[in-house]
């Protein structure tokens, strides 16, 4: 494994409060196609039961890359970043969060490990983000480090 | 949107169809989702690299299905999505996202979803728990 993995499962990541912007999820909206007003348009969302516009389902993922650096643990795990793939994504809804809200994202590597005698490493994120004390969302990101110098 | 009923195993979701991926695409998606990782946006980084060229984000074939499920039902009842990406999408590709309900029980439906390239190549194979009221 390149990757020291006692390092990595002892690593305590920054948790991260960031404050979802309007502008930000229409722009999401517009790069990722979705043209549903409920998307853009608070009256739209307000129509629909919305208190403002809501946080689409993997808009999650991208509120944790507000970190300043958010790639700064994978450098201190000498991690080459054009040798990461993302290798799996998961989401847990527990209540819709909104344009306006201030949340909290507490993530954490939870495991490590190899396959093909090391061409590949694995790491396994998990973020709780939380609204005040509710919890509103869990992300969970498997990425894959390869390591082309082994031999397979 | 038209809040869906009959919901049983079998029930498959209109497909959707994404249009070329193109080079503005994945650059407006760095920036909206915070992943800058030049990988997906700078060819010379993808170059140095040992690619041919850049490739999509993950996270954006993930928003497509997502977009195919909120679609269908409102978002707050989507209790779980998950996806495992099983393949490069190089740029200018198109996708079809696809979901069917596999499972329905205690309230809640469980959904197969995939995203493929034209030529049939999976690249994201997920489900979704989707509360039914």
């Amino acid at each position: 494994m390149a990757i020291d993995a006692e390092a990595a499962r002892n690593m305590a990541l920054d948790p991260i409060t960031v404050q979802v912007e309007r502008g930000r999820l229409r722009f999401f909206a517009k790069a990722t196609g979705q043209t549903d007003p409920i998307c853009t348009d608070v009256d739209a969302a307000g129509r629909a039961g919305h208190r403002d516009l809501p946080v689409p389902p993997t808009f999650f993922f991208s509120l944790e890359l507000e970190a300043p650096d958010p790639f700064a643990y994978l450098a201190a795990l000498d991690v080459d970043l054009r040798r990461v793939l993302h290798g799996e994504q998961a989401f847990t809804y527990h209540r819709p969060a909104y344009a306006g809200d201030t949340l909290t994202l507490q993530p954490r590597i939870v495991d490590v490990y190899s396959k093909k005698g090391g061409a590949l490493d694995f790491l396994v994120k998990q973020t709780d983000v939380h609204r005040g004390t509710e919890l509103i969302a869990e992300t969970r990101s498997v990425l894959v480090v390869r390591n082309p110098e082994v031999p397979q | 949107m038209t809040i869906p009923t009959n919901i049983e195993v079998g029930t498959e979701l209109p497909a959707l169809r994404i249009a070329p991926i193109s080079r503005t695409t994945l650059a407006l998606f760095a920036g909206a989702s915070g992943d800058h990782n030049p990988i997906h946006i700078d060819l010379d980084v993808a170059q140095s690299a040992g690619l041919d060229d850049v490739f999509v984000h993950g996270m954006l074939s993930m928003a497509y299905l997502g977009r195919l499920l909120t679609d269908w039902v409102p978002q707050e009842r989507i209790r779980s999505y998950r996806v495992r990406f099983a393949a490069v999408t190089p740029v200018n590709a198109s996708l079809t996202c696809t979901a069917s309900v596999v499972s329905v029980e205690d309230g809640l439906a469980t959904l197969a979803l995939t995203v493929a390239l034209d030529d049939g190549t999976l690249t994201l194979a997920g489900d979704a728990l989707v509360a039914l009221d």
